[in-house]
């Protein structure tokens, strides 16, 4: 079968932009798997697509959103959750994803992220961490693990890495999980929970970078890699984020949020009505 | 019969700061993304008490970056949308007002321009970002800023503001500064229904057929909102008419930088917008905006009683720049006087429009603006 063929036949297939194919993405790159599950996801719960926007930021993931064939924007580096912030606000019967990376999401735009988390805006955040910069070829980034080989730490990180979902969780997040590319299921139903939730939830997504972090830290290929997750992800819902510290030896993954809070949106449309009826009552005095 | 709130109609004392966010309520303004900053603060806190009576949102921002950040997402989500600054948390919108030119958003940045540089003179005037507004974010592009000189003007040119930003699709900005921020006049609003509206044009093909880039004859793309069944992508990325990024095609880039530059280039005279007084007989010229326009309008009658043919042109929209209305001006000419509240900004674009007149900069710093007094001083040294 022609290669065109097998993309349309694909059951998927309304779910890409198939113009954009090839996407730019390495081989064993965990990036297919993160947008895979949420696809799945999308297609699991039958969610109007006209109504979704996908937003990314800049870096390898963020190339995500000109791939899903929904509305979607490509940001500003670090930008995505602000953006989303104000398509959410200005049109609330949207679902509002942001798909992007960990440099994107927490250095250069990490204060959006913690104002986005604390207002409870109705956006859902995930994040592929791969530890690096893979875009610009493979420099430190906030999740990149203390003592670890990037092109800007040829001596080893000195750095002291954010734990994400204790950060998600101490900033107001209404729901946190922590999944890694080998546990596609539990991924996608993560997704489809936050999709169903409102208010802002964030799932990180530890992904593999074969061709740049794994190689500089022999890791071994994208396969050694997804044995290593499976050797050392430790599946356990509602443990305490502020431990699930990543470690050499051991990756805490599951649920650790789960919770409900009223969302930015809603209280605007109650603070909304209360100031139009008190209006209403003036002007009819 | 329900009153229409956006529209505060009849006469009112108000301050620049207040007339801004009640034209852009009068504009169909339903957004409102900022960061508290002297000057412009008064917008903000306006507009976070008028929006919810209209069921807009206004939304306070961790700063700058995002709010317009917030604001050009506002706009693809299908809302006029809008944010108020001053030159510190204008500096900080620069990365993205590139994303908002190249993306083709349509949205008003308001800019109460106050001292620089950096943190500067909080509540003091300049006109220090008259070419930051021009050049400020990287690359090469074209943008409509507008000028007023009156608390009048700055509920006019924030309409006029949000509808060129609709027909052009671009983000447009409306340059005041602290001394038409904070000062009170009285402004006159008109019924609604005599306030003329622009909105962005729509697709008119099938969302199968739907190029997000393509542009009409007046090289402006119509545009389909989120939501609304197009599933278009924008980047800021180059790219191409369907919106794919075309990040190593000399040909993209080059095709679609100049129809961003051109689209305005080549409406320059749709969108322009200027004031001639006394012009027709005058040997002397005053090029002047903003706030300093009325002092110069002063001075031209005071030396135009002594004789002395002097003549203002006064510019409402500064950028684009109308280099051949002043090149010919010029040439009728003996001199050209331009007052600014900077170090010499707009008048380098005098001096080349001029090309053999000689300009003359009358520059002034901090708390006043020119006095009449020091502009006819001038006038008469430029005419011996």
């Amino acid at each position: 079968m022609k290669k065109s063929n097998i993309l349309q036949n694909h059951p998927f297939a309304k779910y890409l932009r198939q113009d954009r194919m090839p996407h730019i993405w390495c081989a064993g790159c965990g990036n297919g798997i993160l947008i895979n599950s949420f696809i799945n996801a999308l297609d699991e719960l039958s969610i109007d697509l006209d109504k979704v926007v996908v937003v990314s930021g800049i870096g390898c993931i963020g190339r995500a959103a000109g791939y899903i064939n929904v509305d979607s924007f490509h940001t500003t580096h670090g930008r995505a959750i602000a953006f989303a912030t104000g398509v959410k606000l200005a049109n609330p019967e949207l679902k509002v994803v942001v798909i992007s990376g960990d440099g994107d999401l927490f250095a250069i735009g990490g204060n959006h992220f913690i104002h986005a988390a604390r207002r409870n805006v109705d956006i859902k955040v995930i994040c592929a961490n791969n530890f690096t910069y893979g875009m610009t070829g493979g420099q430190y980034s906030p999740t990149t693990p203390l003592e670890s080989w990037t092109t800007t730490t040829p001596y080893g990180s000195i750095e002291h890495p954010f734990n994400l979902v204790h950060l998600a969780a101490a900033s107001g997040a209404i729901y946190v999980a922590r999944w890694t590319t080998l546990q596609v299921r539990r991924l996608k139903n993560s997704i489809k929970k936050s999709l169903q939730k409102e208010g802002f939830s964030f799932i990180e997504v530890i992904s593999p970078c074969p061709t740049i972090y794994d190689r500089y830290n022999k890791l071994g290929t994208a396969t050694d890699v997804m044995r290593l997750f499976k050797q050392i992800s430790q599946v356990q819902h509602g443990y305490d984020p502020s431990k699930a510290v990543i470690t050499k030896n051991q990756i805490m993954v599951g649920e650790f949020m789960d919770i409900e809070k009223p969302s930015y949106g809603r209280l605007l449309r109650e603070m909304t009505i209360r100031v139009q009826e008190k209006l209403k009552g003036e002007e009819s005095k | 019969m329900q009153k229409n709130r956006a529209v505060l109609q009849g006469t009112h004392f108000l301050s620049g700061d207040l007339a801004c966010a009640e034209g852009a309520l009068a504009a169909g303004c339903e957004f409102f993304g900022g960061y508290p900053i002297t000057p412009a603060t008064e917008i903000a806190e306006r507009m976070a008490k008028r929006l919810p009576e209209i069921g807009g949102v206004y939304l306070q921002m961790e700063d700058e970056i995002a709010s317009i950040a917030a604001v050009i997402g506002a706009s693809f989500a299908g809302k006029k949308a809008m944010t108020a600054t001053s030159g510190p948390g204008f500096s900080l919108m620069q990365e993205n007002i590139g994303l908002a030119v190249m993306t083709e958003a349509p949205l008003v940045i308001v800019n109460i321009m106050r001292g620089g540089p950096s943190t500067g003179q909080p509540t003091m005037p300049s006109q220090q970002d008259v070419m930051q507004a021009r050049w400020g974010s990287h690359g090469d592009y074209e943008i409509i800023a507008l000028a007023p000189s009156s608390v009048q003007e700055m509920f006019d040119l924030t309409i006029e503001s949000f509808n060129l930003a609709e027909t052009y699709r671009v983000p447009v900005m409306l340059l005041a500064d602290a001394t038409i921020g904070h000062m009170w006049e009285r402004v006159k609003i008109p019924p609604q229904e005599e306030i003329p509206l622009s909105w962005r044009k729509k697709p008119e093909v099938a969302p199968a057929k739907y190029k997000p880039f393509k542009p009409d004859e007046n090289l402006v793309p119509p545009m389909a909102c989120f939501g609304e069944g197009y599933r278009f992508h924008a980047t800021g990325l180059t790219h191409n008419e369907e919106g794919a990024p075309a990040t190593v095609s000399s040909e993209a880039q080059d095709r679609l930088v100049r129809r961003l530059c051109n689209k305005i280039r080549r409406n320059t005279k749709e969108i322009m917008k200027i004031e001639e007084i006394m012009l027709d007989d005058a040997e002397i010229v005053v090029l002047a905006y903003g706030i300093t326009s009325r002092a110069a309008l002063s001075a031209v009658r005071m030396v135009r009683k002594e004789g002395i043919k002097a003549g203002l042109l006064r510019l409402v929209t500064i950028w684009p720049f109308p280099t051949e209305l002043v090149t010919q001006i010029a040439k009728k000419s003996r001199a050209i006087v331009v007052p600014e509240m900077n170090c010499g900004q707009l008048v380098r674009e005098v001096e080349r429009a001029a090309k053999t007149t000689p300009v003359l900069l009358l520059s002034k710093l901090g708390e006043e603006p020119h006095r009449p007094s020091e502009i006819s001083s001038a006038l008469r040294k430029a005419i011996k």
